[in-house]
């Protein structure tokens, strides 16, 4: 089967600092947790595979070149890379999904995928709060608009920045919620992580990074206490399973 | 009574707030506000060498369309210096602005001196570039202006949508295959154009408040972006027909002024009302 995403000797370098050296590797459908040390270019890793910052590599989405199946990828940034005093509504937000399915850049979004939005709001149990001006929503809320955007794009792959970070009790079971059912529809999700303690119990796959790949693959095989240790440099062990 | 020509102005002066207040809300979103000061200023020596350029070549110095041609190229090298300081990330943007901002200005004022002494170009009313003399525009000056800012408010309605996904989240809006580059400088073409458009009638000290100003007051009072550009482009249409229509009654009163001031007093009203719930 064609992965999802291939990597293929990806390195970022940010000025003079390398920030990903040389990672090739292959995602497969399911829930993979990608960790590491801060700096260890987690949110890199996702922002190279979508050109956000520049690359030497190869990098295949579905055996393809990003832009042949874009709609087929979404992403989801950190909470915190965007102004939530910006004047908009949750369905403002979870709309922007839409936009490269329009065939017009005007006016109001079409009736069809006004209801894309609202169905994708509803799923991270948002429908309440559709009208809400997203300022006033709680950190967890926001961040469940922002799973809900990357949901109405109905896509294949889902790369994701930390969705699980800071939030609530209530937030974050909504959210593993909408994970397990994207996983049981053989949806493929990428997900930048820093909980160790979730991963055994939800995730199906790591990719452990520490400015390189240090270790890859089903969790049982994978998430074990030496890649742990080597890093993280040895710190959290008492966290892994 | 109001006659033609003030009519022919005071809505060239509506659509020039107009355009300001919709372009503007997304230069605020965007926070591209201190880029727009900067190319009102910049806009300045190009003015005054398309001025120098009429008078030498025999033409009318008078005629807005080179004048504003001038300001426009100007401005664009403003942009293109500051883009030069800033790239290595040495200098930072507000400092960058600072100096461009100054440099060009300086150097528009002490052209504007030597053009006042050249009897072709003393004529262009070059003095009222700066702080704005509405009640100078003839009718094509006025036409002029309101349809490049005509102009300008159409390009924003027609990419409402990817300019908002833009100001939201860039990063998204790339992922998701948007020309946010393009999308970039459009948006900062359509300031330049609202700008540049804007000399003549506030000025280039005061044409920043324009733009800014009736957006901020919006934003304060509404909580979607439609409503926001829809107030803000009422409020800049109406603070341009308040200034416009005091430049007519006081012509000692720069123009530049009376606008900003009516569109302080929305601001302040905005600030004392706040956005429902």
């Amino acid at each position: 089967m064609t992965p999802p995403l291939s990597l293929h000797g990806v390195s970022v370098r940010y000025g003079d600092r390398p920030a990903l050296s040389d990672v090739t590797w292959d995602a497969v459908p399911g829930l993979t947790a990608i960790l590491g040390p801060n700096g260890a270019g987690k949110s890199t890793l996702l922002r190279a595979a979508l050109g956000l910052v520049p690359a030497t590599g190869e990098v295949r989405f579905f055996g393809r070149t990003l832009a042949e199946v874009r709609n087929r990828v979404a992403f989801l940034p950190q909470r915190a890379s965007v102004d939530w005093d910006f004047p908009a509504t949750a369905l403002d937000v979870v709309g922007m999904a839409r936009l490269p399915r329009l065939r017009r850049w005007w006016g109001r979004l079409p009736r069809a995928d006004r209801d894309a939005a609202l169905a994708a709001l509803d799923a991270v149990g948002m429908a309440d709060f559709a009208a809400r001006q997203i300022g006033r929503l709680s950190g967890g809320q926001q961040q469940r608009v922002f799973l809900a955007r990357a949901l109405a794009q109905q896509a294949d792959l889902f790369l994701m920045d930390e969705p699980l970070a800071a939030v609530d009790a209530v937030t974050e079971r909504a959210i593993i919620a909408v994970l397990h059912r994207l996983v049981d529809d053989g949806k493929t999700v990428l997900m930048v992580h820093h909980d160790l303690s979730l991963v055994s119990e939800h995730f199906t796959d790591v990719l452990l990074l520490a400015g390189r790949v240090i270790a890859a693959g089903p969790v049982r095989e994978a998430f074990t206490e030496d890649s742990v240790a080597r890093a993280f440099g040895g710190l959290p062990r008492m966290m892994v399973a | 009574m109001i006659g033609h020509n003030t009519f022919v102005v005071l809505l060239g002066c509506a659509a020039l707030g107009l355009a300001a207040g919709v372009v503007g809300s997304f230069a605020l979103l965007r926070g591209r506000a201190l880029l727009a000061d900067a190319i009102g200023h910049a806009a300045l020596p190009g003015v005054v060498a398309a001025a120098l350029l009429a008078a030498a070549l025999g033409g009318e110095a008078r005629a807005l369309g080179p004048l504003l041609l001038g300001g426009a190229l100007s401005g664009l090298l403003g942009l293109w210096a500051l883009r030069m300081l800033t790239a290595s990330g040495r200098i930072r943007a507000d400092a960058g602005i600072a100096v461009v901002l100054s440099a060009f200005y300086a150097l528009g004022t002490v052209g504007l001196s030597v053009a006042q002494a050249i009897p072709g170009a003393a004529q262009a009313g070059l003095p009222h570039f700066i702080l704005g003399q509405a009640a100078t525009l003839t009718t094509g000056d006025a036409l002029v202006a309101g349809t490049l800012a005509l102009g300008a408010v159409g390009a924003v309605l027609a990419l409402f949508q990817p300019l908002r996904a833009l100001c939201f989240d860039e990063a998204h809006a790339a992922a998701l295959g948007l020309p946010v580059r393009r999308l970039d400088a459009l948006l900062l073409a359509l300031i330049l154009l609202v700008t540049i458009a804007g000399l003549p009638a506030v000025g280039l000290i005061l044409v920043v408040a324009l733009l800014i100003v009736p957006a901020a007051a919006a934003r304060l009072l509404t909580r979607r972006l439609p409503g926001m550009v829809a107030l803000a482009g009422g409020l800049g249409a109406l603070a341009g027909v308040a200034g416009a229509l005091a430049s007519q009654r006081l012509p000692e009163l720069p123009t530049g002024a009376a606008v900003v001031l009516a569109g302080l007093v929305f601001f302040t009203f905005a600030l004392f009302l706040r956005r429902p719930s």
